[in-house]
């Protein structure tokens, strides 16, 4: 191709030199084409950069993570023959529990651990562990009559040992119990059911996702409500004049506060005019609905922003008034790109941490929160009160609470994509 | 600058038809402190297609937006002057823009279908207005609709696609049977063709002479020879002034002002 353009150039006789069928022209467009091969490398490197990051972010996290779905147990077989247990008919669980305890169920399953795993053994046995099997027999009666081999935690610290670390003295132990094939690691579901614990082997995940819960819930109720009224009025009702100028900016400027401010807003304002929900969701909610409410608002406007003028004019001139048109016709087309900024800012709400500890929700919280008033953590928050702790086991369990915090966020991401290519309008 | 030789004469010229369905007196528009419209005096009348013709940016369209009050949505538009509808203002505080817009319609430059079916295009009017009880009520009113818009046999088997999925001329249609919907007295339309290919336009106008019979159309118009196919009477404006009004055909064959016969024969626009 080039070497046509030079020899049209310069053929005998006859040389056509027009301004870009010259020699230099042709310099500059390889100079141009060079440009564009360098920038599309770098765009190219810097994709497979961040690539690299989250493969090497998420892959580590799942290495370390998987650990901590996991727990150390012993397979200890219990007998309950002879012992005359019986199972109270009831719904509460916990008292059900506290019967069988009173009826001596802790000291059947150090007995029966005792005979099984040495008394060595035995004190390694975790002290809630008899908690697993009281569980195990509400569930099924029918067991009280013969027994059944159960899966008992075992303590932190022999955990530790199992896995090659901590304390030396155990470890000739673990592998003593290993080798007899009474200890093996077993996938945790209690950690999705439990809460917070000041054992790494009994500390759950569902205590702090239902705080996240409860605190998503009022976040929304509040920010989306308020956001996208305040969007629809600035866009479609507001004058412009000086006023909604100062609006708009200072709208813009409450995106960009960092959100340990918003925290120690919620702990001079809400926590002064309601000092009795100290650690309540519904705080937290209050708090994170203050840092989501601008970014709905700003994606709220340009969502509304990018629906044709033509459509307004169309419904005003068949004689609907201008509320009918933001609802029947803005509002509607308007509303997938309004979900997803929704979406994105709740998704960052659900990440925040700063603004809660402020609040108070950093609290050791042993019971999964049955209310909007109920003490409660939320998922970052556990991730940043475990990561404190030093032990091997908790160290896992970050990982995993991390895991579970990361899919949520991007079952969250994801459902936003989905929503905008699903139902984004073209006109 | 309007003669009031040109005015006058064109008064006179009405007065064998009774009463104008609307009326302008005196009308100036303004956008903030620059003035669009400069007291044009104008009647629209029923069965008759009234074609604002004139340069771009001479206020024909600006002037037609006032006719329904669309202008209203431009904060800095202000009109002065009078324009009544069967003799009432409808600047007047008491007039109700929404019923005010249900009875003067509007077809737009760009087709703009409402991103929803076919049928729920035409129903929404009706249906804000409570025009229609009950489903096959409804059902009449698109029929009826579409079938005055000549779109009917085209898209009576997929009334439930898209109003957006239809070629440019059927959208132009599909808009000019959402208006009819709701039963006008006066269309306003405003360079409906200038998006569509000729065959297209062809069918425009050959539905614009057929709701004549119906409805007051007024038609603002880039193209001198639609507003010669289409309309019994013209209006020329210019640089915001309505130059000259009158019947179409002495418009375009015998034209008063230097400034009309300029435009009609190319000389400037």
């Amino acid at each position: 191709m080039s070497k046509a353009v030079t020899m049209t150039g310069t053929l005998a006789g006859n040389p056509i030199v027009t301004p870009t069928r010259s020699p230099a022209f042709e310099a500059r467009l390889k100079k141009r084409y060079a440009q564009e091969r360098r920038f599309k490398a770098l765009g190219l490197g810097a994709v497979g950069f961040s690539l690299f990051v989250l493969v090497f972010l998420l892959g580590t996290m799942i290495w370390n993570g998987l650990g901590g779905f996991q727990r150390t147990v012993f397979d200890v077989p219990v007998s309950f023959e002879g012992m005359g247990l019986t199972v109270m008919q009831t719904d509460n669980e916990g008292a059900a529990i506290r019967a069988l305890q009173s009826q001596g169920l802790p000291e059947i399953v150090s007995f029966a651990a005792e005979k099984t795993l040495g008394e060595a053994g035995a004190a390694q046995i975790n002290s809630e562990a008899w908690r697993e099997v009281a569980a195990a027999i509400i569930a099924d009666p029918s067991i009280v009559r013969s027994g059944g081999t159960f899966a008992l935690p075992t303590t932190d610290r022999f955990s530790t040992a199992y896995l090659g670390e901590g304390q030396a003295a155990l470890q000739p132990l673990a592998r003593e119990l290993e080798a007899a094939g009474h200890v093996r690691r077993a996938f945790d579901f209690g950690f999705l059911r439990r809460a917070d614990a000041t054992d790494a082997q009994l500390v759950g995940i569902w205590g702090a996702l239902v705080g996240s819960f409860y605190t998503m819930i009022v976040t929304l109720l509040l920010a989306f409500p308020i956001g996208v009224l305040a969007a629809l009025y600035l866009e479609e009702y507001a004058p412009r004049n000086r006023w909604t100028d100062i609006i708009e900016v200072s709208i813009n400027n409450l995106a960009a506060v960092p959100s340990i401010i918003f925290g120690l807003l919620g702990l001079a304002v809400f926590l002064t005019l309601f000092p009795t929900l100290r650690s309540a969701p519904v705080i937290g909610g209050m708090t994170l609905a203050l840092m989501t409410m601008p970014v709905i608002v700003i994606s709220g406007r340009n969502a509304i922003k990018a629906v044709p003028p033509s459509i307004r004019d169309g419904a005003l001139a068949v004689g609907a008034s201008p509320v009918q048109v933001v609802f029947h016709h803005v509002l509607p087309l308007a509303l997938p790109g309004i979900l997803t900024g929704t979406i994105i800012g709740m998704a960052r709400a659900l990440g925040e941490t700063a603004p809660l500890l402020l609040i108070g929700m950093r609290a050791f919280v042993s019971t999964p929160p049955s209310g909007f008033t109920d003490n409660a953590t939320v998922l970052p928050m556990q991730i940043y009160l475990w990561s404190d702790q030093v032990t091997r086991g908790f160290v896992e369990r970050t990982s995993a609470a991390i895991i579970v915090l990361l899919v949520f966020l991007l079952l969250m991401n994801g459902l936003a994509i989905y929503l905008r290519n699903r139902f984004e309008k073209k006109w | 600058m309007v003669t009031s030789e040109t005015l006058s004469a064109d008064t006179t010229a009405a007065q064998d038809l009774g009463e104008p369905k609307m009326r302008a007196t005196d009308v100036s528009v303004f956008y903030g402190d620059k003035k669009a419209i400069d007291n044009v005096s104008i009647d629209i009348r029923t069965e008759h297609v009234t074609a604002f013709i004139g340069p771009s940016g001479c206020g024909k369209s600006t002037f037609l937006r006032t006719l329904n009050r669309m202008n209203d949505t431009i904060s800095s538009a202000r009109v002065e002057g009078v324009i009544e509808l069967d003799g009432e203002d409808i600047y007047q505080s008491g007039m109700d823009v929404v019923q005010l817009r249900a009875r003067v319609g509007m077809v737009f430059q760009k087709p703009n279908p409402f991103p929803k079916s076919i049928y729920e295009n035409i129903a929404y009017g009706p249906r804000i207005h409570g025009l229609a009880e009950g489903k096959s009520e409804m059902d009449a009113i698109v029929e009826r609709s579409l079938k005055r818009a000549g779109l009917w046999d085209e898209v009576k088997d997929r009334l439930d696609d898209s109003g957006t999925a239809l070629s440019g001329g059927q959208q132009q249609r599909l808009c000019i049977a959402r208006a009819i919907a709701v039963d006008p007295e006066v269309i306003l339309m405003d360079e409906p063709c200038s998006a569509l290919d000729p065959i297209a336009t062809a069918k425009i106008e050959e539905l614009i002479d057929e709701l004549r019979g119906r409805y007051a159309i007024v038609i603002v118009t880039h193209s001198m020879q639609q507003a010669a196919r289409v309309s019994q009477r013209t209006a020329f404006f210019h640089l915001g002034n309505l130059v000259e009004y009158g019947h179409t055909s002495d418009i375009f064959t015998n034209p008063r002002e230097k400034r009309t016969q300029d435009y009609i024969t190319g000389r400037y626009g």
